[in-house]
């Protein structure tokens, strides 16, 4: 789950780091209010979405040229330029072509940089530990440095029970060159971050930049917190940072069917059995020539109810013009999942192709049972047949 | 031959709930040696011909279990895996699926002081040595004995290749699931030391998915190491950057994780990759043929 920068920024906060002074607001009004109660002094507008990139974005057919971050000094600036914001999509390089719709702006008073760090933490794969990351250079694209520089990124591995150790901290702000007495300010934001990260069941949680200010102050300007998904159960207090807005509706929907579902642009529907095989169907339909929809994992069975939500939320995408059901059943047997699927396809109603390839437990049965039917469901032996059927079937 | 388990195995089960219990039963019916199950709270009772203790030790020292199954929900997963790891268990499956990452974080560090204890998943669908024993929820009757090692980190998929490596004639020696979250007990190399060092197992099927690098380490482990057939299938090879398919730990992020870079590490390193999962047994036989 992701959550906002000024939420983020909040909850760092609360564990003693140094953040500018900012007010989250909901309309180009607020804006204005928060320009005023920050001092009247220089402001920065920013725009409150999931998606990176949001500086070099632009406001769809606002016919503006700036982003979703803005530098303003004036104050009859604010108004419309916090219109623009909350009235266009804006669009990044990770929104997609239609944007996404902004529903608050942080209004932070704008510091003066005289240095940009890099901050973050994150989980190691391989090591099976967190681990910090931090860049003596700040506002960088860490993946891409990880790739061309490796050399200049600091790691320091986080015990998982003990947390970040004081004297880590230490090591790291010193070797980023802060002096002696920016340094214990810095390492008080990394403190809070590596506590933030393990306290809350972070995925990643990341500062970029952390600046320093020409008077020497240390602050956390940007801030990126993603959460662990399986961990959420144990902090519901969290749960009210959720904004459905920045979600896929689709997605919500299927999650609450205890569906895995990740929306795709392509007009194939796909209903699989199991993660791994659900991106194996999307594969092997690309393989001959179609384009998936979507990525659907109804788990290891599937029962009737489940079967019927999935159907429903491929078909409520008009752009599906087929759908493929792949099923390998194992200790689920084919039979009761070919009744499923004949009770849900009965019950949605289907306007385009139905092509279900089952394999596995009673498959003959299973398979019967669909061509009795007498309903207009293709069926197909194997995966290359099956993906040549519903391709074929999509036009 | 086989690697891990096999038919002097003794299994327990731990969380013995509808899925638990039902899966016990498969796994007894299929001819694994299930010696009990553990059940805070019902020791000393029986549930469905399987006799019940309160913890891992005191099932460990009247049974002389050397594996188990979990099927503990995720809260307490971890804590599962750690009272059999302290009880001495030498294999133990998690199948759980949704346990949080920074608990296998702190499972892995304790399990760093238990070398004795192997840490299969979890959110895997466990472990055959078909003919042999069966320690998990995968069907059984798919699988037929032989000798190709089978490394998945997925579930159906897994099925759906052993089930073409079964229909070509080409059976396993041992098949592991190895789990698909993003912090995992055993993982590619692990396993493809424990195959390549096993007389029973002649050639080995990888088949892998996005998230991660193991892959690739693999693949540079293999060139090195492994001198018996690999063949290997990377599974989300259309699935875009940033979002999670199903499995925890199935995301591109941060410039990692891809299909195309793993394929390409894999053919690097001399493995053949199958084009399309219905492709999976057939690309196997060329590796084998390949190496003759």
């Amino acid at each position: 789950m992701k959550i906002h920068e000024y939420q983020a920024k909040e909850l760092l906060s609360k564990e003693g780091a140094a953040i500018p002074l900012g007010i989250p607001v909901n309309t180009p009004g607020e804006a204005v209010a928060a320009f005023d109660k920050l001092g009247g002094k220089p402001v920065v507008l920013k725009c409150q979405i999931h998606a990176g990139g949001r500086g070099k974005g632009r406001f769809k057919d606002s016919g503006k040229d700036f982003g979703g971050v803005k530098y303003l000094t004036r104050r009859e600036d604010i108004l419309p330029v916090a219109e623009v914001m909350f009235r266009f999509p804006l669009v990044t390089a990770q929104t997609g072509p239609l944007g996404q719709k902004v529903s608050k702006v942080l209004v932070q008073s704008a510091a003066d940089i005289a240095r940009e760090i890099y901050l973050g933490v994150v989980l190691d794969r391989a090591s099976g530990m967190p681990v910090m990351m931090a860049c003596a250079e700040g506002g960088v694209e860490i993946e891409e440095l990880a790739r061309t520089h490796p050399e200049k990124i600091l790691k320091t591995a986080i015990s998982p029970e003990a947390g970040l150790q004081p004297f880590q901290a230490r090591k790291m702000a010193f070797a980023l060159g802060f002096t002696p007495e920016q340094a214990p300010h810095a390492e008080s934001i990394m403190m809070a971050l590596a506590k933030v990260f393990l306290e809350k069941d972070c995925s990643l949680a990341e500062i970029n930049p952390l600046v320093v200010t020409p008077t020497g102050e240390v602050v956390a300007l940007d801030a990126k917190i993603t959460f662990d998904d399986n961990g959420l159960f144990r902090h519901p207090e969290l749960e009210s940072l959720r904004d459905l807005t920045e979600e896929n509706p689709a997605e919500v929907r299927a999650a609450k069917a205890g569906l895995s579902f990740v929306q795709m642009d392509g007009n194939i529907g796909c209903l699989v059995n199991g993660a791994g095989l659900a991106m194996s169907t999307m594969d092997i339909i690309k393989h001959h020539g179609g384009e998936p929809a979507n990525f659907l994992d109804v788990g290891g069975g599937a029962n009737k109810d489940q079967a019927t939500e999935a159907f429903r939320i491929l078909l409520a995408d008009t752009k599906v013009k087929a759908v493929l059901v792949n099923i390998f059943g194992g200790i689920m047997k084919c039979d009761t999942i070919a009744q499923a699927i004949l009770a849900a396809y009965k019950e949605v109603g289907f306007h385009v192709p139905l092509v279900v390839r089952l394999e596995g437990t009673n498959v003959q049965e299973g398979k019967k049972i669909l061509s009795e039917s007498g309903l207009k469901i293709i069926t197909a032996d194997g995966l290359t047949e099956a993906a040549k059927k519903v391709v074929a079937a999509a036009g | 031959m086989s690697i891990l388990v096999d038919k002097n195995t003794k299994v327990l089960c731990q969380g013995l709930g509808k899925a638990g219990t039902f899966h016990a039963i498969q796994c007894r019916e299929y001819g694994t040696q299930v010696v009990g199950g553990v059940v805070p709270g019902k020791g000393g009772t029986v549930k469905e011909g399987f006799a019940l203790f309160n913890t891992v030790a005191e099932a460990v020292s009247k049974t002389g279990a050397d594996a188990t199954m979990i099927f503990v929900p995720p809260p307490a997963a971890a804590d599962a895996i750690l009272e059999a790891a302290d009880a001495g268990i030498r294999v133990i499956v998690a199948i759980t699926e949704g346990i949080p990452v920074l608990d296998m974080a702190r499972v892995k560090r304790f399990l760093e002081s238990k070398p004795n204890s192997r840490l299969i998943g979890p959110n895997c669908p466990g472990i055959i040595t078909p003919g042999q024993c069966k320690i998990g929820i995968m069907p059984g009757y798919i699988h037929k004995p032989g000798t190709v090692g089978v490394i998945s980190r997925s579930g159906t998929l897994t099925y759906e290749a052993v089930w073409q490596l079964t229909n070509l004639g080409l059976g396993q020696s041992t098949c592991v699931g190895i789990g698909g979250d993003p912090i995992i007990g055993t993982n590619q190399i692990d396993l493809l030391k424990m195959f390549q060092d096993d007389p029973g197992t002649e050639a080995i099927l990888l088949m892998g998915e996005i998230g991660g690098t193991a892959e690739e380490e693999a693949a540079a482990f293999v060139q090195k190491h492994v001198t018996k057939p690999v063949a290997a299938f990377i599974a989300g090879q259309t699935a875009p950057p940033g979002k999670r398919m199903g499995h925890a730990g199935a995301i591109i992020s941060g410039g990692t994780g891809s299909a195309q870079d793993k394929i390409a590490a894999l053919k690097k390193a001399g493995i053949l990759v199958a084009e399309s999962p219905a492709d999976l047994g057939s690309t196997l036989q060329k590796a084998i043929q390949a190496k003759k």
